[in-house]
């Protein structure tokens, strides 16, 4: 990994087109402004951790044959009974 | 028709123009490149996305308008084009659906929307860029949010 030292409204240049620039240090947390094209998509890091985190979580949900229509059912029943309580 | 093993249903056939690839797979299952959507046996919301050739790999899936009628997808421009599609009306929309313990507290990934392109036959999970969509949202509190404010 390489690693460089910045200070305040120093930058640093990814290719062509997409700058980093250290817009305040405050603490342990560092302000970064991101030039890049509209293209180019930027996300926090702990985001596609989360998803990630998740597809694996939904993908040990514990199903059987008959889960879908279980949870259909709860869905069902769970929509009807809020419909009555806001025609109270 | 293809002959598959999926999760829900054991060995079952389905027409190649089921087929749906994912060039980028799905995040960290990035190697599963191919999957096929499975309607339930009766009537529901609820689908599957099967991945073609791991059986074992299936993932419970729901239009986010299912239970959140005003849901709006916010992706970039780029997630359409990598699937084909001009514009949003061109692709289907789904969440990934988590079931705990007691299924009343599933929950639905509106983070990482499932893109798919009928037409092309392509789909992509994307990263919403609407910070009020999260992984976990519950979906009978949904529902329920939605109804109260009718």
């Amino acid at each position: 990994m390489l690693v460089l030292a910045r200070k305040v409204n120093e930058s640093i240049m990814i290719g062509d087109d997409i700058e980093i620039v250290i817009i305040d240090i405050k603490g342990d947390q560092v302000k970064l402004g991101i030039k890049a094209p509209k293209s180019v998509a930027v996300h926090r890091k702990e985001i596609y951790d989360e998803i990630q985190k998740e597809n694996i979580a939904a993908m040990q949900s514990k199903v059987k044959p008959d889960t879908l229509k279980d949870i259909t059912d709860i869905l069902q029943t769970h929509k009807e009974k809020n419909i009555d309580n806001s025609k109270k | 028709m293809v002959t598959i093993v999926t999760k829900p249903f054991g060995q079952i056939e389905v027409d190649e123009r089921q087929i749906i690839d994912f060039p980028e797979g799905i995040y960290g299952f990035e190697d599963i490149k191919k999957f096929v959507i499975l309607d339930a046996k009766e009537k529901s919301p609820f689908k599957w996305l099967q991945a073609y050739d791991e059986p074992d790999l299936a993932f419970v899936i729901i239009r986010p308008v299912d239970f959140m009628m005003q849901y709006e997808l916010d992706v970039m421009p780029e997630d359409l084009e990598d699937i084909g599609a001009k514009s949003p009306e061109d692709v289907l929309v789904f969440a990934i659906v988590t079931i705990p313990e007691d299924p009343s507290k599933m929950t639905a990934n509106l983070q990482g929307p499932v893109l798919i392109n009928p037409k092309a036959r392509k789909g992509k999970q994307a990263i919403s860029l609407c910070d009020k969509y999260t992984v976990r949202h519950y979906i009978l509190e949904e529902i329920k949010k939605a109804q109260v404010k009718g």
